[in-house]
C-alpha cells in the first residue's frame, strides 16, 4: 500500500515504467559542437517538444542563423545565448524505449573546469568531444584527465565534424592513436571512440551511410547498452546517518530509526553492525522504507533502520558491518581541485563536508599541483588557483570513516568550505 | 542472490528523500512550497515518506494568489487534513492591502508576478531558512541550470552565473544570517517521472488533472477556464469543452489541455504523445524568451 492507502504498483510488465537510470556528461571546448550534439540526441529521441523547436526556430532566425541552431537548447541563461557560449553545468533529461538519461552539461572553457568536475562526480559516463579538423588537444587531455580522476567509469570519444575531413577513416584512426597514447597514463577502464557528425546525424543515433569503414555501435547505441549495473560497489557496507527519526506518538513510542541514503554495499535485516565512532555492535531489527519494511536495502536506497538494542547513534556517524569496517583516521590524502578565486591557503583551515559529517581541517601540506595539459606532476609550484588540481594532506578535528575514491565515489568524496564565505572552494577525493 | 538494480523511478525517489532529509538536519527553520500541484504534492508525499513513521518536521506554505480553481484549495484543505499536516497560506491579497504590491491591470492581469513579493515577506516573516520547491529542471531552460540547494542573498535574489558548485551528494547549506537557500528535490525528475510515481504510488490528485466538462475560452490559442476576475475580450466566447489540467497554477495563467483522459493510465500515454511542452500552456513564460530567468532572479518559485 501506498501511503495515502491505494494499492502501490509492484511489478511492472511495462517496460517504460522500469527502466535504468544512466547520468553522463558532455566535455568539449567552444567549436566542438557540444551542444549540437545535445540538440541532435534531444531532437532525433524525440525529447524535444514544438513549442521548444518554436521558440528556437524563431531564437536562430533572430539571430540571422542559417537553419535551426540546436544550440539554443542547451544555452538558457539570457547571457549564454547572447555570447554563444555555455556558462553553468545545464542539466537535460530524455528517454529512450531502453533507458532514462540525464545528461549534464558542462562548460568547455579553461576558466569552467570547475563546472566540468562538478557534471563529472555523478555521471556513468562522458563523452568527451574531438573537433576531427584539429585533433587531440590540451583540452581533450584536461577531459580525459578529469574523466578518470572522478572516476568516470565509462567514457565515449567522439570524433566530431567527420563530414568536414571528408569523412576520413585515416584521420579518425590518428586522432585514436593518440587519444589512447596518453590515455595509458590514465585510470580509464572503458574507452570507446565513435566518429560522428553532430550536425548532419552521422552515427548519433542512426548510423551513417559515409562511414563504412567503421563497423562499431553508434553513440546512441552505446548510451543505451553500456553495463552500469556493475558500476555500484555492491561489496562495502556503508550507512552514513542522516537524521535520527523519533515519532514520539502513542503507536511509535519506542521507535528509534536511524534515516540515511545507503553510500555502498548492502544491508540485511538480522546482520550484525558496527556503529562509527563509538564501535558499539548490534543488529539491524528492521529496514524501513516508508510504511513498508524490507528485508533488504542496497545502495543507492533511501532507508530507515531500527536497531535490536539502543546505542546513541547520531548524524554525521555511520552504519557498517561489523566484519567490513571502513578507514578510521584524521590524517587524509587528497587529490584536490580547487573552485575558489581565493587560492588554497597551505596550514589554513576550511570546513570539511563528508557524508553526512561536519568538522574541520587543517592544510597540512601541499605535495603538488598537476598540469592538467600535459598529466605532469610540478612540486616547485605551490600556488593552487581556481581550476588547478593538486594533491594535498590535511588533518580533521574529528576521525572521519573514509573508503579511497577508487573504491567509493561517496565515502571516498568531500568538500572544502570556506568558514568566512561558506563557499565551497574545493572537492576532494580521498587516496 | 537478490537482484540489485533500482529501476530510475526508485532512484529518483531515493535522491529526493536524502535532500529533503538534508534540510530537515542543516536548516533551522525549513519549509515546504505547496501550490496544489502534482510537483509539490509528489514532494510532500516524498517528504512523508522520508520521516515515515514521525511526521514531516516542517509546515507547508501555499503562496495564494486568491486567484484558484476552487478544486485545489479543497484538495489542500482535505490533505492537510488527512496527514495532520500543516499549511500556512501567505496571501498575495494582503500584500496588494499593505501596498506592498500593485495589482497588475488589463485583460492579461496576472497575480503570477506579485506572488515573488508575498513569497520573500512570508520566507522572512516566518524566518524561514530554506524553502523546498518543486521546481524540476526539465521545466525550463533557466529551470535547467538550478541547484538542488540554491542560495539566495538578503534580498532573496538568484545570481545563476555564480552557484556553487554541487558534488558528488555532498550539499552545502551554510549561509549568513538573512541569506535563506531555495531547494528542489526533484530538480531531476521529468514530467512522465512525475506521473509513473504517481500511478506507482497510488498517490491521490485533486481532480482537475482528469477530464471533466468546463466553461472556457480561447486565449492565443490556450484554452483558459471561466474565472470571476478573468475579463472576456470582444473576440472570446465561452464554451463548454471536455478538458484537464497538465499543470495547476493560478487560474489566470494555466492553460488547460483538451483531453478525455480519464485515469492515470490515459494521462501517462497522453504524456507520451504529446509534442508541446507541459509550460507550453503558461502564460507566465510567454512574456519573453528569458521570463522565467528574470523572474527567478528575483526571487520567483
Amino acid at each position: 500500500m501506498g501511503l495515502d492507502g491505494k494499492p502501490t504498483i509492484k511489478e511492472f510488465d511495462s517496460g517504460y515504467l522500469n527502466m535504468e537510470l544512466l547520468r553522463f556528461t558532455t566535455a568539449g571546448s567552444v567549436d566542438d559542437g557540444k551542444s549540437t550534439l545535445i540538440g541532435r540526441l534531444l531532437y532525433d529521441s524525440k525529447a524535444i517538444f514544438q513549442d521548444q523547436m518554436e521558440a528556437i526556430e524563431q531564437a536562430s532566425f533572430r539571430k540571422g542563423e542559417e537553419g535551426v541552431n540546436l544550440a539554443l537548447l542547451t544555452d538558457g541563461l539570457r547571457d549564454e545565448r547572447a555570447q554563444g557560449i555555455t556558462i553553468d553545468v545545464a542539466y537535460r533529461y530524455f528517454a529512450t524505449p531502453k533507458r532514462k538519461f540525464i545528461i549534464a552539461d558542462t562548460p568547455g572553457h579553461i576558466q569552467y573546469t570547475r563546472n566540468m568536475v562538478t557534471g563529472a562526480s555523478t555521471a556513468n559516463a562522458a563523452i568527451i568531444l574531438v573537433d576531427a579538423r584539429n585533433g587531440v588537444l590540451e583540452q581533450t587531455i584536461r577531459h580525459a584527465y578529469i574523466a578518470s580522476l572522478l572516476q568516470i567509469p565509462h567514457v565515449f570519444v567522439c570524433i566530431n565534424k567527420m563530414d568536414l575531413v571528408d569523412f576520413s577513416e585515416k584521420t579518425y584512426d590518428e586522432i585514436k592513436t593518440k587519444f589512447n597514447t596518453f590515455a595509458g597514463k590514465l585510470d580509464v577502464k572503458d574507452v570507446r571512440f565513435v566518429p560522428i557528425s553532430a550536425k548532419l546525424g552521422d552515427n548519433v543515433v542512426t548510423r551513417s551511410e559515409k562511414m563504412n569503414w567503421y563497423q562499431g555501435p553508434t553513440l546512441m547505441y552505446l548510451l543505451e547498452n553500456v553495463h552500469i549495473a556493475g558500476d555500484i560497489n555492491y561489496s562495502d557496507a556503508r550507512f552514513p546517518v542522516q537524521n535520527v527519526i523519533r515519532p514520539l506518538t502513542d503507536k511509535y513510542h519506542d521507535y528509534r530509526g536511524y534515516a540515511g541514503r545507503i553510500s555502498s554495499g548492502v544491508f540485511k535485516v538480522g546482520e550484525k553492525i558496527t556503529a562509527l565512532p563509538s564501535g558499539f555492535s548490534s543488529k539491524i531489527k528492521t529496514i524501513d522504507f516508508g510504511d513498508e519494511t524490507l528485508g533488504f536495502a542496497y545502495a543507492p536506497q533511501s532507508v530507515t533502520i531500527t536497531l535490536e538494542d539502543d546505542i546513541d547513534i547520531s548524524r554525521g556517524d555511520m552504519i557498517v558491518k561489523e566484519s567490513n569496517v571502513p578507514n578510521i583516521s584524521q590524517d587524509l590524502d587528497l587529490m584536490i581541485c580547487w573552485f575558489n578565486e581565493k587560492p588554497l591557503q597551505e596550514r589554513g583551515k576550511y570546513l570539511v563536508k563528508h557524508t553526512s559529517a561536519d568538522v574541520k581541517c587543517l592544510i597540512k601540506e601541499i605535495t603538488y599541483k598537476v598540469n592538467i595539459n600535459n598529466l605532469e606532476e610540478n612540486r616547485e609550484d605551490k600556488l593552487i588557483k581556481m581550476n588547478d588540481i593538486a594533491r594535498i594532506s590535511i588533518r580533521t578535528t574529528k576521525p572521519l570513516f573514509f573508503d579511497s575514491y577508487k573504491n567509493n565515489r561517496i565515502t571516498g568524496s568531500l568538500i572544502l568550505v570556506d568558514e568566512g564565505t561558506n563557499e565551497t572552494v574545493g572537492a576532494g577525493m580521498i587516496i | 542472490m537478490e537482484k540489485y538494480n533500482l529501476n530510475h523511478l526508485r532512484e529518483l525517489e531515493a535522491e529526493a528523500m536524502y535532500v529533503i532529509r538534508e534540510v530537515a538536519a542543516q536548516f533551522e527553520k525549513p519549509v515546504l512550497l505547496f501550490s496544489g500541484g502534482k510537483d509539490s504534492i509528489v514532494m510532500f508525499y516524498i517528504a512523508r515518506k522520508a520521516f515515515w513513521p514521525a511526521k514531516v518536521p516542517f509546515p507547508l506554505m501555499h503562496i495564494d494568489t486568491g486567484h484558484n480553481f476552487e478544486e485545489t484549495i479543497e484538495y489542500r484543505d482535505n490533505l492537510m487534513k488527512r496527514t495532520g499536516a500543516h499549511c500556512i497560506a501567505a496571501m498575495v491579497q494582503d500584500s496588494i492591502d499593505e501596498g506592498r504590491v500593485t495589482e497588475e491591470k488589463g485583460v492579461n492581469a496576472s497575480r503570477n508576478m506579485l506572488q515573488t513579493t508575498t513569497l520573500l515577506d512570508a520566507i522572512e516573516k516566518h524566518k524561514f531558512d530554506a524553502a523546498m520547491g518543486g521546481g524540476r529542471r526539465d521545466e525550463e531552460k533557466a529551470r535547467a541550470k538550478e541547484r538542488f540547494f540554491s542560495h539566495r542573498d538578503e534580498f532573496g535574489q538568484w545570481d545563476p552565473k555564480n552557484q556553487r558548485p554541487e558534488l558528488w551528494n555532498i550539499f552545502n547549506g551554510k549561509k549568513r544570517i538573512g541569506e535563506h537557500f531555495r531547494v528542489f528535490p526533484i530538480s531531476n525528475w521529468t514530467e512522465m517521472d512525475i506521473w509513473q510515481y504517481i500511478y506507482m504510488e497510488g498517490i491521490e490528485i485533486p481532480n482537475l488533472y482528469f477530464t471533466h466538462k468546463r466553461e472556457v475560452f480561447c486565449r492565443d490559442g490556450v484554452w483558459m477556464a471561466k474565472a470571476p476576475y478573468m475579463q472576456l475580450k470582444p473576440n472570446e466566447k465561452l464554451e463548454v469543452k471536455d478538458v484537464r489540467c497538465r499543470t495547476i497554477g493560478d487560474i489566470t495563467c494555466t492553460g488547460l489541455t483538451l483531453s478525455t483522459a480519464n485515469t492515470l493510465e490515459d494521462i501517462i500515454n497522453e504524456v507520451a504523445a504529446t509534442r508541446v511542452t507541459e509550460r507550453g500552456g503558461r502564460a507566465d513564460d510567454k512574456r519573453s524568451e528569458t521570463a522565467m530567468e528574470d523572474r527567478k532572479k528575483e526571487g520567483y518559485f
